[in-house]
């Protein structure tokens, strides 16, 4: 999995926290890879899961307060839209997939005590020799490549241990690939001194991942890298990729359109493993906000166009809003930039 | 026989092409030397099960060489010191400075050149994907490189054929990817160009395939053939259908 980082990676940080928690909740083991923040540090903020009664009677009481206010109303204008259902913002409480976290709470120690975390905080591995050979790749991505390998190894994920008692999956967490605390200057030059670093140790990391029951998320600031080939190639190379738009100092945070959001997410690309198809969701247009507890992805809703001078600046985002609207993902099509209907 | 066809896909995924060219090659009765970048032997596995061909079964008979570049690379990086007594990895060029595809050439006319208790038909190289060899560090000459050495021993010494597939993109940044597409577009005999909608995402149709028969190679002074369909992906099967013809419009 592979998210392209928001400007200040705030959004990011967050999600990333979120694959994590989600680990510690299913009881598998954590390897948290960072170089700019020491990953004990990162554990500690973890957000802290929702106990299911609970949350699941805050978005019941919403969806009922939302219904008995329109159930009265019927459509005078637009009455061939009455039959349809109505839209479901959020994901639906029936279908219960992962949990829910409650971001203003950091988790409570005793989850950690039964699993395994690994953590590799760049400084303070810089002291050792790489064993392996270095294929000119980044020294830092040589010895991230290694750790991980050796964990995978020992701990008997890719299954060279049978005798371990219980299969269990090895979740990995590597931040901010990619950026000048990793020794690469992809971020900073235009012409960097070694473009396939990175992508070769995507290619590695990929063929452990395969090889073993592990999964991985890395944030990536896309925003930064300057060479945009790189970022094709390592699109090609991941098997999900997941964009985050923040608004914060854009234009859009001012925008009447984005009111409600605080960013946008962008599916780039999703994974299509063991068969010829993926399963693509009705819909590509999805914003997230940050509530006071809760951090929500939903469908992007734009509010109606009811006044009658709309200015040349909110029309002009209402078409590039429209261009957002008909990109699909990467594993099935995305439209031309450019079109005018 | 002795074709080269050139997979492309621009916006869209492809690969549903090459697991219908691994199967229909296999169960043609033809030796297969697939060259998988991408994915692990198991997902070509399940979806070629879906298709009706058992790899596994194909590898035991020997109809099969399969190199799985995931796997060989790690072996290569991770490798003991002893298991490199053996046979140079295809992907040697990874951990070396050179930048040249030899190995991995030696490794396909090696696996397709045919010994004496063969008897299959003709044989196949098929790659999946040739545009990881740039992310890996290959240089675009060498990756031209060792595609003209696989075209001379297979298609023109063997009678074989050649598939491979390649991404690309309109304003794409990346221009090595783009020279070597743009020059495996010019030599090629059958291009399947599959491309996203212009309109964006659609249920129905998943995309468009543009099917390029490059007659004008054969110096006869008439033009490239070029058919245009739509298609549907399935779970087992992909339907194609004339433009604007989808099962849901009708």
């Amino acid at each position: 999995v592979f998210t392209e980082e928001d400007k200040y990676s705030l959004y990011s940080n967050l999600l990333f926290k979120y694959f994590l928690a989600e680990g510690v909740v299913c009881g598998h083991d954590l390897f948290v890879a960072s170089a700019k923040e020491h990953p004990d540090n990162i554990l500690k903020e973890l957000p802290a899961p929702l106990l299911d009664d609970t949350h699941r009677n805050e978005l019941g009481e919403e969806a009922t307060v939302v219904k008995s206010e329109d159930f009265q109303d019927s459509m005078k204008i637009a009455w061939r839209y009455q039959n349809l259902p109505k839209m479901e913002a959020s994901p639906t409480t029936s279908t219960k997939f992962g949990h829910y976290y409650d971001v203003s709470k950091p988790m409570s120690p005793e989850l950690f005590q039964s699993i395994k975390c690994h953590t590799f905080y760049l400084p303070e591995e810089l002291s050792l020799q790489p064993k392996m050979k270095t294929c000119n790749m980044n020294s830092a991505y040589t010895r991230l490549l290694e750790s991980i390998q050796r964990i995978i190894y020992q701990e008997g994920f890719d299954g060279s241990n049978p005798q371990k008692k219980q299969k269990n999956i090895l979740r990995i967490g590597i931040q901010s690939l990619g950026s000048m605390l990793w020794g690469d200057d992809i971020c900073s030059s235009d012409t960097p001194k070694d473009v396939h670093s990175l992508t070769k140790f995507l290619y590695v990391l990929r063929g452990l991942l395969r090889k073993s029951l592990s999964a991985c998320i890395i944030t990536v600031p896309a925003h930064l890298i300057q060479n945009k080939a790189i970022m094709e190639r390592v699109t090609n190379l991941s098997d999900m990729v997941v964009g985050l738009e923040s608004f914060i100092g854009s234009e859009r945070e001012t925008n009447p359109l984005y009111k409600d959001y605080h960013g946008l997410v962008h599916v780039h690309q999703i994974p299509r493993l063991n068969s010829l198809i993926c399963d693509v969701s009705d819909t590509k247009d999805l914003a997230f906000r940050l509530k006071r507890k809760l951090f929500t992805i939903e469908r992007l809703h734009l509010p109606p166009d009811l006044s009658d001078t709309v200015s040349r600046a909110s029309k002009q985002d209402l078409a590039e809003s429209a261009k957002l609207l008909s990109s699909g993902c990467g594993a099935m099509a995305i439209g031309k930039k450019h079109l005018d209907f | 026989q002795g074709k080269f066809t050139l997979l492309r896909d621009t916006r869209t995924d492809g690969s549903f092409l090459v697991h219908h060219f691994l199967s229909f090659y296999l169960r043609a009765g033809c030796k297969v030397c697939f060259v998988a970048l991408l994915q692990s032997f198991s997902h070509y596995n399940i979806v070629a099960q879906k298709l009706g061909v058992s790899l596994a079964a194909a590898k035991e008979r020997g109809q099969l060489v399969f190199l799985e570049g995931l796997k060989s690379c790690l072996d290569l990086l991770f490798g003991e010191e002893e298991e490199q007594s053996g046979q140079p990895s295809p992907l040697q060029f990874i951990s070396e400075s050179t930048s040249n595809l030899k190995a991995l050439f030696d490794f396909v006319r090696t696996s397709l050149t045919p010994s004496d208790s063969d008897s299959w038909k003709g044989p196949v190289l098929l790659v999946d994907d040739l545009s990881i060899l740039l992310s890996l560090g290959a240089a675009p000459v060498a990756v031209l490189d060792f595609i003209h050495y696989c075209r001379v021993v297979v298609c023109s010494h063997l009678k074989g054929n050649i598939v491979v597939l390649v991404h690309s993109n309109e304003d794409s940044e990346d221009k090595e990817n783009e020279l070597v597409v743009n020059s495996l577009c010019h030599h090629s005999d059958l291009i399947l160009w599959v491309e996203g909608l212009a309109t964006g995402f659609c249920k129905d149709v998943h995309g468009q395939i543009k099917i390029i028969r490059r007659v004008s190679l054969e110096l006869t002074a008439e033009q490239d053939l070029v058919q245009i369909y739509q298609y549907k992906i399935q779970d087992k099967n992909v339907t194609f259908f004339a433009r604007g013809l989808s099962a849901a419009v009708l």
